[in-house]
């Protein structure tokens, strides 16, 4: 038999159905949803009469527009009317419909990326989708994880399947040994950097090298959530004793004989040694710098060692996009990044917002102050559960002491869909994973980083090497 | 869905590679519950002077006169014509509800973000891969006094310029499910069968996927 990729052995173990169109009918295992993109499916279905296929399939949490702040209130405290009644949307579409739903004031909430994982939902050789381009995180699990439409999420509801076209196939390998102060983060932006932002369209990536394998869990969804920055909309990473040991004893994954049986279909997650790819690219990790981007784009990122361009180096039609985005960024050509005040800092979003990654910031911030400079430094945790663990470990002190804000879950500052956000011209180092302009609030400016260079530059106030610290 | 045969409208050249969905349709509308009524948000941080948000209306805003939807007769351009990755970033369908909202119903661009691209199909709004130089080609014309009209035909996947007949490419899936404007929820259910018999299947090798 051919050699296979993991994604081709993901793909075939769940397709249902070729269609004479050409597309393929895939069956999804796990459907996750949130307020902000299915209020018009269940209004569609409703409409059509419709019901979903496969119940337990399914689960809701509220993440992308909730506050922040005075949790403890629930819906009511949800201060902006107009999201308000979306999130209110949300429960109702999962009443009437029956769908599992984790409410706002439940200690599991949080953004749904990181709760999936947390509660075992995720798991190895599962097919995943969510209208959210950020679901390729769950790859990391060796999980065919990809964002959706809305359209899709209705069709996916109905009908347990996605009509869809098979990606190509790339492997991205990252070897070597990082040293201090380089993280996932920085793998994953050195990568968009290089390959740019449609690098990976039509392809499914699977991540891979010892680099890769000696991550944790939660380093690797750090890479696979930035798969769609890269332009893939599917990342992916093989199972193995850290994937393992990662799931077992979660809510929601098998247990006892049934763990057996799982594991024995898990261990077979990985491409085969021969499998083929239509791209490759290697990385040598043991002397990247730490990243930091300098544009609105992801792909406009380099060391924290290195400058804005200098717009005649760049290649003719690349000029135009840069000068527009120095522009906005309020940065002149040639410009050191190491330097530049920051006005606000963000540590949260399904990129960087888990256990490994508050524990790195405490480490680092731990009896010093944020800069008296900076106006506002928030620490949003990813989920519920790693608000509790954090506080458990007296994180939330140090962080607190430190001069940082405490906060409950949610997506606040990645989207500013609530009400943290940045104002016009405001600068933000931020552990997100977007810098289009606006993203974190309309004229706001965004650099893309790790959550220890975020850290770094909370204390110093500016844009600064983690490294010398 | 609304089926798509053949549209004759004006360009609308937005001269820009990666745009990404958070600038087509900023987040303070993804809060709105319906698929309609995103028209006049459409490029907002961009297209008005002032922040906008659900519950301002739009009458008493500042448009910015210098941004190209809020001139003529581009602001009547119903094929919106980019360039690289038109639609990368986020998933948000909102993004072509916009679009379409305002009265766009093909863009062409020389590559697409794969979400917004699959999301375009299902709201039949035709999104059209072209070579760069033809995108060079068509801004180009687009510029000129009075801009440039284009019929474009996807029962034939022929593109009329006043100068020629362009070729382009598209999937037979995705053509047919746009030329037909069904239902894809209907035509999936057909499969119905298919897909229980998947699932018990999947039940024996995998119990616990369905525990
Ligand atoms: S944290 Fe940011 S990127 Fe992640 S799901 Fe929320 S809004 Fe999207």
């Amino acid at each position: 038999m051919a050699a296979l990729t993991l994604y081709d052995k993901l793909w075939q173990r769940h397709l249902v159905d070729e269609l004479s169109d050409g597309s393929a009918l895939l069956y999804i295992d796990r459907h996750l949803l949130h307020e902000v993109t299915t209020p018009q499916a269940f209004s569609g279905l409703r409409a059509a009469g419709r019901k979903p296929w496969r119940i337990p399939a399914n689960l809701a949490v509220p993440d992308h527009a909730v506050p922040t702040r005075k949790r403890e209130l629930g819906i009511a405290g949800i201060a902006d009317k107009v999201a308000r009644k979306q999130v209110e949307m949300l429960s109702l579409n999962c009443e009437e419909f029956g769908i599992p739903l984790i409410e706002l004031e439940d200690a599991r909430q949080g953004i749904v990326h990181v709760v999936g994982p947390e509660q075992g939902y995720t798991l190895p050789g599962m097919t995943l989708v969510c209208g959210d381009s950020h679901t390729s995180t769950h790859g990391a699990f060796a999980t065919l994880a990809m964002g959706i439409g809305t359209s899709e999420v209705e069709h996916v509801l109905a009908t347990q399947t996605l009509r869809t076209q098979k990606q190509k196939n790339m492997r991205v390998v990252f070897e070597g040994l990082p040293g201090f102060g380089v993280t996932p983060k920085d793998l994953i932006l050195a990568l968009i950097g290089r390959i740019g932002t449609a690098g990976g369209t039509g392809y499914a990536v699977e991540y891979s090298g010892d680099a890769i394998r000696n991550l944790s869990m939660e380093g690797r969804m750090t890479i696979c959530n930035m798969s769609i920055e890269a332009g893939a909309r599917a990342g992916l990473i093989a199972y193995d004793r850290v994937t393992e040991q990662f799931v077992e004893g979660r809510p929601h994954a098998p247990v006892g004989e049934r763990l057996e049986q799982a594991r024995g279909y898990w261990r077979t997650l990985v491409s085969d040694t021969d499998a083929e790819f239509h791209r490759e690219e290697y990385f040598q990790v043991d002397s990247l710098v730490p990243q930091v981007t300098w544009g609105t784009s992801p792909e406009m990122v380099t060391g924290i060692d290195g400058k804005a361009p200098v717009l005649s180096e760049l290649a003719p039609e690349q000029r135009e996009s840069a000068r527009r985005a120095l522009d906005y960024m309020g940065l002149s050509p040639g410009q050191s990044l190491k330097g530049v005040a920051i006005d606000k800092v963000f540590i949260g979003s399904c990129t960087n917002a888990r256990m490994e990654d508050l524990r790195s910031v405490a480490n680092l911030v731990k009896g010093h102050k944020v800069h008296r400079s900076v106006q506002q430094a928030l620490i949003v945790p990813g989920s519920g559960q790693v608000r509790l663990q954090a506080e458990r470990e007296g994180l939330d002190v140090i962080f607190q002491d430190a001069g940082f804000e405490w906060r409950s879950a949610g997506c606040s500052m990645c989207l500013g869909m609530n009400d943290d956000r940045l104002n016009s011209g405001e600068r933000c180092a931020s552990t997100s994973n977007r810098n289009f302009e606006g993203r974190q609030g309309k004229g706001g400016r965004t650099h893309l980083m790790s959550p220890l260079m975020a850290a770094a530059a909370a204390l110093a106030g500016e844009l600064t090497d983690v490294r010398e610290i | 869905m609304e089926a798509f045969k053949t549209h004759t409208g004006l360009v609308l050249p937005f001269d820009r590679s990666n745009v990404d969905t958070d600038a087509i349709l900023p987040k303070q509308y993804l809060k709105m519950l319906e698929k309609t009524g995103f028209g006049d948000f459409l490029f907002d941080d961009e297209r008005y002077l002032d922040p906008g948000d659900v519950e301002i209306p739009v009458s008493g805003r500042r448009p910015d006169p210098a941004f190209i939807l809020n001139q003529a007769p581009y602001n009547r351009g119903s094929i919106l014509l980019a360039r690289a990755n038109f639609g990368c970033g986020s998933s948000r369908e909102h993004a072509v509800w916009a679009l379409k909202d305002f009265g766009i119903r093909v863009v062409l661009a020389s590559s697409f973000g794969d979400i917004f691209f699959n999301n375009c199909f299902n709201n039949g709004v035709l999104p059209v891969i072209l070579d760069e130089s033809t995108i060079d080609e068509l801004f180009e014309l687009a510029s000129g006094m009075g801009g440039l009209e284009l019929t474009v035909d996807l029962e034939q996947c022929h593109i009329h310029t006043p100068r020629t007949t362009l070729r382009f490419v598209v999937e037979p899936g995705r053509r047919e499910n746009l030329l037909s404007g069904l239902d894809e929820i209907g035509r999936t259910l057909t499969h119905s069968e298919s897909i229980r018999a998947y699932e018990a299947k999947r039940r024996g090798l995998e119990p616990w996927v369905f525990d």
